[in-house]
């Protein structure tokens, strides 16, 4: 399996003098579902940011030995325009990328009928409720069939039936498209649902404190929420976490 | 309440206020040269129609040009200032100078040096100083209030400036520019106003100048009827610009949102 990412003593100190991460070493595969949990403040937002190239890391060095992937980023909150419908929303990245109108259109349209959105082509973010402006946004970061998928606690804000049904369409989502999708959340439930691997952070500045491969998430569903299995795994996850908060504090 | 009542409620208010007014100028006897009736203000508008059309117009091109000017202006200078804070450092003191600085005290020496044979142009630009700054100010605060995280989204794109600046940071100062250009299209009426007053020789021929000859001349009335076209040109100007912040905004912001709830 070639690598996807590769990530060699990253850090990050900010200008304020704030140590927020690293160093971190860590190598990404193809088609994971990587789950990143760490206590707040310890730098999962700040280490999704220098993967993505939005910011740039005081050492160490981000490579992606295949080349650089198509890359998409969910934020926690649906970061809409909200002057523009939701067609118009998930267009973006290809109005950006400049495909043509009428292609961008009909992509942008399947990638909301993909998460469920056939129908609100038109809508206003203010007409959506809050699991649907999620869905908007995970459209958009569809719409230009990324390889590289960021999420930054994309469904916290979210009540916990929606969470459920968003992770099981992300998941779908996954599976169809080959993704490989980096995720931090602070849920142990959702990362021990979701992820394929589990990197457990210590607390600022981040580093990993675990590093726990799981079963692949395929065909997983809500019988395997209530399964002894799912609840082994998220035990064992809950146990890092807390290993990882004592060893370093 | 309803659409009719709402419109109705101050309309029957104005009407009912006319009348009483006419009623007790009619019934105390007050002079026409303290006080004329409405009917008799009417009477003054209709006589001197003609010279009065021709002041309003006078008026609403000064204000017309002072306004776009403003608006051009404010908007363009608001991008530069949002492309580089080094320029917004250098020139945003002079702008608020030239906002505090009162404008009937500079309007003499704008007098001067454009010449009394140009006194439109006068007029002109005293109505764009009073009228830039609400633009430059808010639009400015616009461009730079955009959502962070929509910026990273862009730049993750690979969007340029360009584009930040046309998909993301025009959308997001809209509002506040339709606010501020509500604001400075009032502002750019007084500006006109005042500069004909200051400006004041038979030269300007706005409504300004007519309300300052009619007084010279005690024609009360008339000078009423001058006022009363100011007042209904003020209210146009706002009524267009509400109209316009209503149909670019009222879809997807949140002030429309409130407004029909
Ligand atoms: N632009 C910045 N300038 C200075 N300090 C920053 C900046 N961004 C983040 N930090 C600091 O870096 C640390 C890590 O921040 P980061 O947002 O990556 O944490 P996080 O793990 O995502 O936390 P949370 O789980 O609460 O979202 C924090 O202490 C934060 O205050
Ligand atoms: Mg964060």
């Amino acid at each position: 399996m070639t690598s996807l990412l590769s990530l060699t003593g990253i850090a990050k100190t900010f200008d304020n003098g704030v140590k927020a991460l690293g160093p971190v070493d860590l190598e990404v595969q193809q088609h994971e579902f990587l789950s990143l949990v760490g206590p707040s403040g310890c730098g999962k937002s700040t280490a999704l940011r220098v993967i993505a190239g939005l910011l740039a890391p005081s050492a160490g060095k981000v490579e992606f030995p295949g080349g650089n992937p198509e890359t998409a980023f969910v934020f926690q909150e649906s970061t809409l325009m909200p002057w523009a419908s939701a067609l118009d929303n998930a267009r973006l990245p290809l109005d950006l990328k400049g495909v043509a109108r009428a292609e961008a259109d009909m992509r942008a349209g399947r990638a909301l009928e993909r998460v469920g959105l056939g129908g609100f082509e038109k809508s206003f973010p203010r007409e959506l409720s809050g699991g649907m402006k999620m869905r908007v946004s995970i459209a958009r970061a569809i719409a230009a069939e990324p390889k590289l998928l960021l999420m930054d606690e994309p469904f916290a804000a979210l009540d916990e039936l929606t969470r459920q049904s968003l992770n099981d369409d992300l998941l779908k989502l996954w599976c169809e498209d080959k993704l490989t999708v980096i995720f931090v959340t602070h849920s142990v439930y959702e990362s021990t649902y979701l992820s394929s691997r589990v990197v457990v952070m210590t607390p600022r500045p981040g580093r990993i404190a675990a590093d726990m491969a799981l079963a692949a998430p395929e065909n997983r569903d809500g019988h395997y929420r209530l399964s002894p299995e799912f609840t082994t795994q998220a035990a064992k996850v809950s146990a890092a976490l807390r290993n990882a908060m004592v060893e370093h504090a | 309440m309803s659409a009719a009542l709402k419109y109705a409620v101050p309309v029957a208010l104005g009407i009912a206020v006319l009348a009483l007014w006419e009623f007790l100028v009619r019934h105390y006897d007050v002079p026409v040269y303290v006080l004329p009736a409405p009917s008799a203000i009417w009477a003054a508008l209709v006589e001197n129609f003609a010279s009065l059309m021709q002041s309003l117009w006078t008026t609403l091109s000064v204000t017309l040009e002072a306004f776009a000017l403003a608006l051009i202006g404010g908007v363009a200078i608001a991008v530069l200032f949002s492309q580089s804070r080094a320029i917004e450092r250098a020139l945003y003191p002079y702008a608020v100078i030239l906002q505090v600085t009162p404008v009937v005290a500079i309007t003499p020496l704008i007098l001067i040096w454009v010449g009394f044979d140009r006194i439109n142009l006068v007029l002109v630009i005293v109505a764009f100083i009073v009228a830039f700054f609400p633009i430059l100010s808010n639009t400015t605060l616009g461009l730079k209030s955009t959502d962070h995280n929509l910026i990273d989204l862009f730049r993750l794109y690979g969007a340029s400036r360009r584009q930040i600046l046309m998909r993301l940071q025009f959308p997001t100062a809209l509002p506040n520019l339709l606010g501020a250009m509500k604001i400075s299209g009032g502002l750019a009426l007084i500006g006109a106003v005042v500069a004909e007053f200051v400006a004041g020789s038979g030269a300007a021929t706005g409504l300004a100048w007519r309300i300052v000859e009619a007084g010279h001349t005690l024609e009360i009335a008339k000078m009423f009827a001058a006022l009363a076209l100011l007042a209904a040109l003020g209210i146009a100007i706002f009524s267009i610009l509400s109209l316009l912040e209503w149909a670019l905004l009222h879809r997807w912001h949140e002030s429309a949102i409130k407004k029909t709830a």
